[in-house]
């Protein structure tokens, strides 16, 4: 075909199999703006349909899972709490803690449940994490008034058992959802990019996102004798250690936080960003095709 | 004119069969190849896209280096047998799936409908339902509520629009996430077969919105359907794809004429193989036949004034000796002309034969194709067949120059005084 003068002209989209590696379209999400908005609203009022207790169930989760953690961990495993009452120690680490795996979680599923409609309609595949995101980060907001709500009963009634030391760590505590937030959808879109052409993967998530949990200190104060002695400085190495440390450092005045371990931290994630990115952009071309 | 999409040398390679294993070794060979710069041992150029002839290569073009291109507010219809690669450029137009050589280039807005009410979330009402799939049909939020009365007016399910999806008719579903899609303003429309669906009042009615947003608004419409009638009225321009290769690009009437004549030459019999038979493990077809009924005129061709005999021998593996047997017959472009069926006595585990006797005189000089179907006497489907025979009506006396055709699809005689 002779190069004639209209193919100078400018055209709105090229498709053609190279692609760039590091390219986002960020115009594009942006454009889609309002379905990422939707998408939002979707998966809140999708969970709770035909529920008695609707968005109340948002409240007893984390309640009931601390409950579980003050018998098990606290009552027969007697796993210290460095000095702060139990129940705010548990609820504080299973609202971050579902924070984190929610958004792992959800995402490693994306390509798979969303078969359907990216096997008809195009809108830029990253709409979908993001929605993930935005919708626990909603979740943790509603979550973190509970906690604030148990916080507030232990200083004004509680006083003998509890005195409030917040830090200035505490207005880090934006940095630490960003960071948990790009490290799960990092990981998530690994996964779910993965999964698409082999599901071998699927099946390690539920069980890996249980192990990671213990691995992590959501149920034991990482500065402790019994963990040092069990596992040295091992623990530490975990990336997110330093966000549940830092946060607990913040509202406690306790934990353990270094500047370097949490320089590490954003080291791991932003090359899990940009591993998770450049597979991403590979697999959301063609994974129709295997999935 | 200005060109809306240029599509030059595209290719789509698929790989057959299921993943399991085996992948990743493949996977990472082609990975070493790629690496050392050599051509993937998977993909072997110009292996056509045949899935009947079967090969022993994996790997098959289901586009192979298409080149073509849209003029703006050219209203093009695809057309091509199953298999032949529609659905594929569809889908690598509207950037579901990306091509793997090759390359298109758009101008404007693409919204595409392969599937009616796409995203749709059973839990959320009819209202909610519109702003859903209209956003990820690309729409913006204050365009959607700027048309919203005009949706839900043209859905004509008002009264249940504060309704969770779920609770809907088939129907009611069809013609809410058709309006939506209806009143996308896009400078680019590309529809699958959606028309397929919904009762025929209702087709209509989407032909003639599609219709008025090509002719009347200057939009870019790409449309691929299996009724030819369909593409012929609403298309100017066609495309006719075969085995995943462009075969020619021309109005549409030359288009579908070109595809009709190609595609449909009489298949009048069929016969099951020692190595493939047809049917399933209800009912086994051992020969299926159109032939020549007259007894004064028993040639090969089938004669206007003869009688047509739809002979079908058929091994019934069921627990019911009684079945129900049935066909339509259709034009060329897929136009049901009529439909018959009767209960036919089958007894287990032989070959018996049914014959259905259309008479002479009454067909026109067309080509025409049968579906076939079986069932059980309970109405459950048992097997069917698109498009298993094809036969060809001449009109032998015109010839000598007796007489023209007669418009219509059916040309019976009758008494004239």
């Amino acid at each position: 075909m002779s190069a004639n003068v209209e193919s100078q002209e400018q055209w709105d989209v090229v498709i053609e199999p190279d692609y760039p590696l590091f390219n986002l379209r960020l115009r594009e999400v942006w454009n889609y703006r309002d379905l990422l908005w939707i998408l939002v609203f979707r998966n809140f009022v999708a969970q709770y349909k035909q529920t008695l207790l609707g968005p109340v169930w948002f409240f007893i989760q984390p309640m009931l899972t601390t409950l579980t953690f003050m018998v098990i961990f606290g009552a027969i495993a007697q796993i210290p709490t460095g000095g702060i009452p139990q129940p705010l120690f548990y609820l504080s680490g299973v609202v971050i803690w579902t924070y984190f795996s929610d958004c792992l979680v959800k995402t490693s599923t994306v390509f798979k449940d969303n078969a359907g409609v990216f096997g008809k309609v195009y809108f830029p595949r990253l709409i979908i994490p993001l929605s993930i995101i935005v919708s626990n980060l909603i979740k943790f907001a509603l979550q973190s008034v509970l906690f604030l709500f148990v916080l507030l009963y232990y200083v004004y009634f509680r006083s003998d058992v509890f005195q409030l030391h917040t830090t200035s760590f505490l207005f880090m505590l934006p940095v630490f959802l960003l960071l948990m937030a790009l490290l799960g959808l990092s990981l998530g879109m690994i996964i779910s990019s993965l999964t698409t052409k082999y599901r071998d993967l699927a099946f390690l998530v539920a069980f890996g996102v249980q192990l990671l949990m213990y691995a992590t200190p959501v149920v034991y104060p990482l500065d402790s004798e019994r963990v040092r002695n069990l596992a040295g400085n091992f623990l530490q190495w975990n990336p997110l250690a330093p966000i549940f440390e830092g946060v607990r450092k913040g509202l406690f005045g306790t934990g353990f936080f270094e500047w370097w371990y949490f320089g590490y931290a954003v080291v791991v994630t932003v090359v899990l960003m940009f591993v998770a990115i450049i597979v991403f952009n590979k697999v959301e071309r063609n994974f129709i095709d295997t999935v | 004119m200005s060109k809306a999409i240029e599509v030059l040398h595209l290719s789509k390679l698929y790989r057959l069969g299921s993943i399991g294993t085996g992948h990743l070794s493949h996977d990472f060979q082609r990975w070493v190849a790629k690496v050392r710069g050599k051509e993937d041992p998977y993909m072997v150029i110009g292996k056509q896209n045949n899935r009947e002839a079967g090969g022993k290569n994996d790997v098959v073009y289901s586009l192979n280096d298409i080149n073509f291109s849209i003029n703006q507010g050219d209203s093009v219809g695809i057309i091509g047998r199953n298999g032949a690669g529609k659905s594929t450029l569809l889908k690598v137009l509207s950037r579901i799936t990306s091509p793997t050589s090759g390359s298109v280039k758009v101008r404007g807005r693409v919204a595409s409908l392969l599937e009616v009410g796409t995203g749709f979330h059973p839990e959320l009402s009819g209202r909610e339902n519109i702003f859903l799939n209209g956003s990820i049909l690309g729409m913006r939020r204050h365009e959607i509520n700027a048309k919203l009365d005009e949706i839900i007016e043209f859905s004509g399910v008002e009264r249940y629009i504060d309704t969770p999806v779920k609770r809907y008719s088939s129907g009611m579903y069809v013609r809410l996430a058709f309006a939506v899609a209806a009143h996308l303003e896009p400078e680019i429309l590309i529809v699958d077969e959606v028309l397929a669906v919904g009762d025929a009042e209702f087709q209509k009615k989407c032909l003639g919105k599609m219709n008025q947003v090509s002719t009347n608004e200057g939009r870019t419409v790409l449309f691929v359907s299996h009724n030819l009638t369909a593409v012929e009225s609403l298309c100017n321009q066609g495309i006719y794809l075969d085995m995943g290769r462009l075969v020619m690009q021309a109005y549409t009437a030359d288009v579908v004429k070109e595809y009709v004549s190609r595609d449909l030459s009489a298949k009048r019999m069929i016969r099951s193989t020692a190595e493939r038979a047809i049917g399933n493990e209800h009912i086994t077809i051992v020969e299926a036949a159109v032939e020549n009924g007259s007894s004064e005129n028993p040639s090969d061709i089938l004669d206007i004034g003869s009688d047509i005999n739809l002979k079908l021998t058929v091994i019934n593996h069921t627990k019911e000796e009684y079945l129900s047997a049935g066909f339509d017959l259709k034009t060329a472009k897929e136009d049901v002309v009529f439909g018959s069926g009767s209960k036919i006595y089958c007894p287990i585990g032989i070959p018996t034969v049914h014959t259905c006797t259309i008479p002479g005189n009454f067909l026109n000089d067309d080509l025409y194709q049968l579906d076939i179907y079986f069932h059980t006497q309970g109405m459950s489907k048992l097997y069917a067949q698109r498009n298993m025979l094809s036969f060809e009506v001449k009109d032998q006396a015109r010839a000598n120059g007796f007489l023209g055709k007669i418009n219509g699809m059916i040309r019976p005689m009758l008494k004239w005084s």
